[in-house]
């Protein structure tokens, strides 16, 4: 269970305030551009230090970890994989900053049966489509094996079926292995088929998390401000 | 059997090696030039190393200055191709000896008795031209002056260059106070100032330039190693100005007695006769019946101008400063 | 803060290797020296014509860039390619290019006196000029061509869609961006000009600093003279850094370059015209004179004398071991601060470093045996600032790109370097090393008090060959320089393009 205290966030302008508790299963961050949706998910991830407040896991305090020790991992808006590396040498890195021994290597390709890209590893990610490198990425994240999962919009630039199929994909997988997952959107209909609970941030605070379709069906005025009705 | 011969040759070589290591080493400083492939450097070094039981090596660059700069620790003997510039501040450093020997076998057309910088090759300063282009070479420096603008020369900066102060002094001794007079008429035909000689030379040989500041003994390289008799030097009865390359002892040299060899081996013939041919200039110390038929058949000025180093030294600003106001116009 | 110490320490030694130098001369000098009218004069003509160098090389490069950004002809990679030359020409090859097209006897007057035309003279300040403009011209054009394929494609539609002009709305403020760093770049390159200004000078009106300092060292041995000037020289170098490092131009010079954007505007018959002209025109201006080179070059090849052969094998280790160097400086340096320090590099002048290393090396090992080793140091510290231009902004891209990838995945220190930041600067280390090799081929260096004599490096045996009356085997040594300058640039720049 993840647990943000008193969490105070600061960059130039902009402040950010959090205090919430974020269970097992799918969480969707939702909220306006600009509301503060990543820069919260870079927080938990550790790639931005909070000006006051701590990050707890399970009851342990993360907040001064370095990212790579964090039980966390991350798929980005883009730039998941590193381009001059085979889909299986960047999966390897997952693992190991050493040339992958056989039975990594097996894992590997479990990794990638089970995203559907049996026998790809030796293309490079410009040889893959769009959703192939989702796809990839995702691997590569389950590899990494972190209790939780940060989602920034990876899979922003793919077709609404594509997006769909690859969140559906996200959510049976982390199911599976019992990952808890926090994603950032601003599609309420992704929040709705995956989520089971939500979160809204917007105008500078995250509110506490709860479940996706109540919260919908009757949004607070944050989120009715975003939504338009 | 290979194992042996293997460490046959090992010792063989060890021993090679230390036999190396104590023969004497006699460190000759020189300007690149001499040292050079193409300089008179190689063929000294091996003559007198036939002699002397040494090694002779050389180190080049800039002599003076990197002599002041080591001071003490310097590891020269012998430094050869100092030109009379800077002899006075060579002198004052207190770094060189005497000599020690008879200079009375000189053949130079100054009289000479420096007891530590001693002579050993010299020529004179002289315009060199192409005697198929240059229908009407001047044949006095008034008849220089006076020529049209349309003659292009190619000079050398005094202040970089041993043959471009050199014409400095010479305007000074052939015309004293007028000198930048002078300047100012040579002004227009003066195409560019190189920093050394070398540029020069490649200018004029590219064609850039009609006259090139060189030396009197130019034209026999082109004849004797190219078989090309078009360069002729510009012979002026006002007199040319003297230029001398001279060699001196260390006077914190390791090998004192290596080192007096040497000086005394720079009068010999045999070193005197390599001269001419790889150094392209006068030997010091040889009569004219034994140069080069070449060099003996090339026209050589009458009158021969000098400056002492103190007569130089004091005149050397004065001579620069013409120079470079009547260039700056 | 690792990251950081990273780059403090280069940067020191990289100050450490420029300012222990002059500090020994200082020393040794015991104190510092006058300056008088002629070095005043001297400091005026080198500050004016380096300004006047820049100003020209740039606006020059402005319509040149401009055409090369916005057409696509046969053979477009290749001229890119080949107008780069002249920045890494050995300066003494290149003069003598420029005056077999300009001198006296050059084509250019063979042509006007056919036609009847007054002679045009090269010998002059304007001699000074066009010799810069010729090295720094393709530098220019390269830095500027970069800011016009950094402008999105995209933006040129917006700007079409809306029939905004181009001009003003986009090519104006990329200009005001980038040109200010491409002139503080050449300034400072103009400022330690040395060889040129003497030979096309003309005269002592065109004496620049590092000629008086030569002429202080040489003929007055005046040590403390000679510190002095070259601080004055430093100082310069390092104020146009600043300017330099403020405008910083965004994107290096290198990579990328063969692509063509797809864009509006230019499409008149007129423009189409004016762009050939002046593609036509940079190319005859920077081609000819390496044409004559080769040219001049050929009888001479032929029947090199084998010493100079020996020196080119030499050439090429000093190049090569300068090269490595230069790299392993500029990764860690490649950033703001350690671009600063590494402008000293070029800013400062050779001899005066010569003459400091020589003070400071001579209490421990003989000169001559720190030879080579002193050259490719001197040769890196002046290639460095080139090197940290092209990968600064390469390397700070790719940290921006995949830096947060690296550190989820806990890769750092030495695995990053080898897993992500190498692979993905293949090609502007390629570029870079490419770029030095050449320059370290014709740096001539400071090889003048560490001689010995018998490791004479390729520029040096130009020198002497020419000395010793033999002009046509220079010419033919030359043409070796210029072929090996280009080859190892072609071979190296090359080699980090493969599979990349």
């Amino acid at each position: 269970m993840l647990e943000l205290k008193g969490l105070t966030i600061r960059q130039d302008d902009f402040s950010l305030q959090a205090d919430a508790q974020f269970g097992a299963g799918f969480t969707t961050l939702i909220g306006p551009s600009g509301g503060g949706k990543s820069t919260l998910l870079d927080t938990i991830a550790g790639f931005i230090t909070p000006s006051a407040g701590q990050v707890f896991w399970n009851g342990e305090n993360i907040t001064g970890l370095a990212p790579a020790k964090r039980p966390v991992s991350i798929l980005f808006q883009d730039n998941n994989l590193f381009p001059h590396l085979t889909i299986t040498a960047n999966l390897a890195l997952a693992l190991t900053m050493k040339r992958p021994t056989e039975q990594q290597r097996s894992v590997i390709d479990r990794a990638l049966r089970e995203v559907g890209l049996d026998g790809m590893g030796n293309r490079k990610p410009a040889e893959l489509s769009g959703g192939q490198q989702g796809r990839a990425a995702l691997a590569r994240v389950l590899l990494q094996d972190r209790p939780l999962m940060l989602l920034d919009e990876p899979f922003a630039a793919l077709g609404p079926a594509l997006r769909a199929e690859m969140l559906a994909l996200v959510a049976r997988l982390a199911g599976q292995k019992g990952i808890a997952v926090i994603m950032v959107s601003h599609a309420p209909e992704d929040a709705l088929r995956v989520a089971e609970e939500t979160s809204v941030v917007a105008d500078g605070r995250v509110t506490v998390p709860q479940p996706t379709a109540s919260l919908f069906d009757d949004p607070p005025d944050s989120l009715r401000a975003y939504l338009g009705t | 059997m290979m194992g042996r011969s293997l460490v046959a040759g090992l010792l063989l070589s060890v021993s090679a090696q230390m036999v190396a290591a104590e023969t004497p080493v006699l460190t000759v400083y020189a300007p690149d030039y001499f040292a050079s492939e193409w300089g008179p450097g190689p063929g000294i070094e091996a003559a007198f190393e036939a002699r002397c039981g040494c090694d002779l090596q050389y180190k080049t660059g800039e002599l003076l200055p990197r002599i002041l700069l080591e001071g003490e620790r310097t590891e020269a003997d012998v430094a050869i191709g100092f030109n009379t510039d800077i002899t006075k501040k060579a002198r004052d450093s207190g770094m060189f000896a005497p000599h020690g020997l008879d200079t009375s076998a000189l053949t130079l057309p100054v009289d000479w008795n420096d007891d530590v910088f001693l002579p050993f090759n010299y020529g004179h300063t002289a315009f060199i031209y192409d005697n198929t282009k240059v229908e009407n070479p001047p044949e006095s420096f008034d008849a220089l002056l006076n020529a049209p603008d349309d003659l292009r020369l190619v000079i050398q900066d005094p202040r970089s260059s041993i043959s471009g102060l050199a014409l400095v002094l010479w305007v000074q001794a052939v015309y004293g106070d007028k000198a930048e007079e002078v300047w100012t008429k040579l002004a227009p035909k003066i195409v560019t100032v190189t920093k050394g000689w070398s540029e020069s030379y490649g200018l004029f040989t590219d064609g850039e330039a009609d006259m090139v500041l060189s030396y009197t003994t130019s034209p026999a390289y082109h004849i004797v190693a190219e078989e090309d008799l078009t360069k002729s030097a510009a012979i002026f009865p006002e007199g040319h100005y003297f230029m001398v390359e001279l060699a001196a002892k260390l006077a914190g040299t390791d090998n004192p007695e290596l080192a007096d060899q040497f000086m005394a081996f720079i009068l010999t013939e045999e070193f005197q006769s390599m001269i001419p041919t790889s150094n392209w200039s006068l030997p010091a110390a040889l009569p004219k019946e034994k140069w080069p038929e070449q060099f003996q058949q090339l026209p050589l000025p009458e009158k021969v101008l000098f400056y002492t180093e103190d007569e130089a030294a004091a005149l050397r600003d004065t001579a620069i400063a013409a120079w470079r106001n009547a260039l700056s116009q | 803060m690792a990251q950081r110490a990273v780059a403090v320490i280069p940067a020191l030694i990289v100050a450490g290797l420029v300012i222990g130098p002059v500090m020994a001369v200082i020393w040794r000098a015991g104190g510092l020296g006058a300056l008088g009218a002629a070095e005043y004069s001297a400091l005026w003509f080198t500050i004016w014509q380096a300004a006047v160098s820049a100003a020209i090389s740039v606006l020059l490069a402005v319509p040149v860039a401009r055409a090369l950004s916005r057409r696509r002809f046969p053979g477009r990679g290749v001229l890119i390619a080949l107008l780069g030359a002249p920045f890494i020409l050995p300066t003494i090859v290149a003069v003598l290019g420029l005056l077999a097209v300009f001198g006296g006897n050059g084509l250019v007057n063979t042509l006007t006196g056919a036609l009847g035309l007054p002679r045009m003279d090269i010998y002059g300040y304007h001699g000074v000029i066009l010799a810069h403009v010729f090295f720094n011209l393709p530098l220019a054009t390269r830095l500027i061509l970069q800011g016009w394929l950094a402008i999105p494609a995209e933006r040129f539609r917006l700007a079409a869609s809306l029939d905004a002009p181009i001009g003003r709305v986009l090519e104006r403020p990329m200009l005001a961006r980038i040109a200010p760093g491409a002139f503080a770049v050449i300034f400072v390159i103009c400022l330690t000009s040395f060889a040129v200004a003497l030979t096309l000078g003309g005269g002592p009106k065109a004496t620049t600093v590092e000629l008086a300092i030569y002429q202080a060292f040489k003929f007055d041995f005046d040590l403390g003279k000679a510190a002095t000037l070259a601080l004055v020289q430093l100082a310069l170098g390092i104020a146009a850094a600043l300017v330099l490092l403020v405008l910083s131009p965004p994107g290096g010079f290198g990579t990328g370059l063969d692509r063509v954007i797809g864009r509006w505007g230019g499409q008149s018959r007129g423009a189409r015209i004016m762009d050939a002209g002046w593609i036509a025109l940079a190319a005859l201006f920077l081609l000819t004179p390496l044409a004559m080179i080769v040219l001049a070059g050929l009888p001479g090849i032929v029947s090199l004398p084998s010493e100079v052969w020996s020196a080119a094998l030499r050439s090429l280790w000093v190049a090569l071991g300068a090269t490595a160097l230069t790299l392993a400086l500029a990764l860690p340096l490649a950033t703001k601060l350690g671009e600063l320090a590494g402008i000293l590099g070029v800013a400062v002048s050779g001899l005066v470093l010569g003459t400091g290393l020589f003070l400071i090396v001579q209490p421990f090992v003989r000169p001559a045996e720190a030879a080579l080793p002193v050259t490719l140091m001197v040769n890196a510290l002046m290639a460095l600032p080139f090197a940290l231009r092209i990968l600064r902004p390469e390397l700070e891209a790719t940290r921006a790109d995949y830096g947060r990838l690296a550190q989820t995945l806990g890769i750092s220190g030495w695995a990053l370097w080898r897993i992500v930041l190498l692979p993905r600067l293949r090609r502007p280390l390629g570029f870079a090393a490419g770029l030095t090799a050449a320059l370290s081929m014709g740096d001539l260096g400071v090889i003048a008090l560490f001689a010995d004599g018998e490791h004479a490096t390729l520029p040096l045996q130009v020198y002497r060959l020419m000395g010793s009356y033999r002009m046509e085997a220079a010419q033919g040594a030359a043409l070796l320089l210029l072929a090996m300058s280009l080859g190892l640039f072609w071979a190296m720049d090359r080699g980090g393009r493969a599979n990349a």
